[in-house]
Formats: structure tokens, sequence, C-alpha cells
């Protein structure tokens, strides 16, 4: 069978081939601002204070984490820049939902907060965020610190958890990287209903305007967190694969797992 | 590395036939535009409303005409394009050792 050299040419042309699919997926679907954080505008000034001086903190520690982690090991940060890029694009990529005829976006904190940590996660998160709501008319900056508890801490919190916990009772791989994934984006549009509730309820209740957002997420998030399970659930595997020795310096995997 | 011809002749079909997929389902789509709102607009700018708080434009406004689409072109290009540098360091480290 005739069998030549995979080159560099081959891997540059499958790499410009897969850009501009990610690009052109972005540049089809994207018809409006429409934007699936809490938008510019809309929680009230000190309830926007409150997230914001809520979130600056976990930022200052992620970033102290990153120096100290990149410092001892340098395949650290090539993992963080590729997390950066993927949350980045998750995050701000709208998927259509027939069943609820509306769009919405997964999160991508899931992998980054098993992979690199929740503490860098959201340092990842918030760098995504800022860009996005800067340029992209996506979130805003008054509503960044909001944007950023739901999905950059609880969603990798609750990614993160979900993943150790099933995998100290001896869960295989995937299946845990799909809890995470699939409760890591629940999680963030939990905390969405609540932060939402809480600015805008005025003088009636909480919990039923809680409650009636929470409903309203269901539909379109439903199924997205299934799909966001898959996503994480693949992309470990996939990099299980490809490099199981990093998950183990990832504290991923225990060295005995990674034949 | 290597790997057969027909693999490689094989694997270029599929992905000429995925991107050839990708163009036929994706344009209806920005068409459907009010169709399918995101959740910011059927969620929770909704039920804002309804208690009397309205979005703002942003800061940086780049929701003008086709300039938002640019904008995600130039973000969508940027990202994959970190994305697929920083996976290929990290594959092929493995190859190098």
């Amino acid at each position: 069978m005739q069998k030549h050299r995979l080159s560099q040419a081959h891997i540059r042309k499958a790499g410009v081939t897969l850009l501009l699919l990610t690009a052109d997926c972005l540049l089809l679907t994207v018809s409006d601002a429409h934007a699936m954080h809490i938008s510019e505008g809309i929680l009230p000034l000190p309830w926007a204070v409150f997230w914001s001086l809520l979130a600056v903190p976990l930022v200052a520690y992620g970033l102290y984490k990153l120096r100290k982690l990149s410092a001892t090991d340098l395949s650290f940060k090539p993992l963080v820049g590729l997390m950066a890029a993927v949350v980045f694009i998750i995050s701000c990529m709208p998927i259509p939902v027939p069943t609820a005829g509306s769009c919405s976006h997964p999160c991508g904190t899931a992998i980054s907060g098993i992979l690199v940590g929740p503490a860098i996660s959201i340092l990842v998160a918030a760098v995504a965020l800022l860009i996005q709501a800067l340029f992209l008319a996506h979130g805003g900056l008054s509503t960044w610190g909001a944007n950023l508890i739901s999905m950059g801490v609880m969603g990798s919190l609750a990614g993160f958890l979900t993943f150790k916990v099933l995998r100290s009772m001896k869960i295989n791989l995937a299946l845990s990287g799909f809890a995470a994934g699939l409760l890591a984006d629940w999680a963030t549009y939990f905390t969405t209903s609540i932060e939402l509730a809480s600015g805008i309820k005025g003088n009636s209740p909480f919990m039923p305007l809680f409650s009636k957002i929470l409903i309203a997420f269901i539909p379109t998030q439903l199924p997205l967190g299934i799909l966001e399970g898959a996503m994480t659930a693949g992309m470990i595997v996939l990099l299980y694969k490809k490099r199981p020795d990093l998950l183990v310096r990832m504290k991923v995997l225990k060295p005995e797992e990674a034949v | 590395m290597t790997i057969p011809s027909s693999k490689l002749k094989a694997q270029s079909f599929g992905m000429m036939l995925l991107l050839l997929t990708a163009f036929c389902i994706l344009p209806p789509l920005p068409l459907a535009g009010e169709k399918w709102p995101g959740v910011d607009e059927s969620v929770i700018q909704k039920v804002a409303k309804e208690h009397g708080k309205e979005a703002k434009t942003s800061l940086i406004n780049t929701d003008q005409g086709d300039l938002l689409l640019f904008v995600f072109l130039l973000a969508g290009a940027v990202g994959g394009f970190v994305a697929g540098y920083y996976w290929r360091v990290i594959t092929e480290k493995r190859v190098n050792k």
C-alpha cells in the first residue's frame, strides 16, 4: 500500500481547515447581539458592585495560582492557553436548540475546572468574559462580576467537584467528565437565575421570580447541558489518549491509571 | 509518522463533506434571527423588562450593521488559532520525547 509522510504541510492544512470551520460556524450562526450572559444595565448598580467585589479576590487568587504553578511546571502554560481559547470560543458560540426555538451557549468552564483547577479556570473565564463584554456585545462591563460568579466560579467549581467525587467513587473517565459538564452548565444557569431574581425583584418576593426564571431556562439549558457533558467527556477522553502523562501531572488521573 | 495515502484521501473527503454540510445547514440560521433568539432575549431581558429593567448598549458598541459579524469572525479566527497552536504544542511534546 502506498504510504507517505504526514508532513508539516498536511498538519498546517488540517489546522487551517479547522480554523476556517470554527470561524465559519461563529460567523454563520451569529445574526444579532444575541448574548447569553446577563446584558449590560440589567442589574441595579448595588448588585453589580456586589457581584464584582465578590469576583475580584477570586480572580486575584487565580492569578497568584497561575504564577506559582507556571514557575514550577513549564508545561502548564500551554494548557492554560488552550483552556483560555476553548472557554472563550465555547462561551460565545450560540447553539440553536430546536426544542426551545432559541439559542444559548455551553460554558466550557467544566473542562477548564477539571484540567487546570477551579482557581485558574475562574481567571480564564474572567478574561473571556471581559473580551466578550468589551468587543462582542456579549454580557456587559457592569454585569461582568455577576456573569463571572455564575459561569466562572459556579461552573468551574461544579465541574471540578463533580469530577473529583465521581472519580473517587471509581466511575470511569468519560462518565465523570459527562456529569461534570452537565452539572457545570446547569449550576451556571441556576446561579444566573439567583442573580437576576435578586437584582430585579424590587419589592416582590424572591422565590416566585427565581422559579419563573429557572423554569424559563429549562427548555434551552436542559439539552445544552447534555451537549456540554458530551463535549467535556470527549475532550477528557481525547486528552487521555494523547497525553495521559499530562493528566497525571494535572492530578486528573492517578499515576497507576495512566496506562 | 506515516499514514496510508488512501486513508488520507478518505479523511480529506470526509472533511470536505463536513464543510459542505455545514455550509448547507448553517446559512438559514441568520435568516431565522427572530425565530432563534438567545436566552438573553427570550428569558433575561424579557423578565427584566417586566420588572422595569432594560438592557443598555455596550461601552464599545460593535452591534452596528455587519461590524458584529466581522468582530465575531475575528474572535473565531484568533480563538481558533490559539486553541490549535496550544493543542499542537501539547500533543507534539509526546512525539518529540
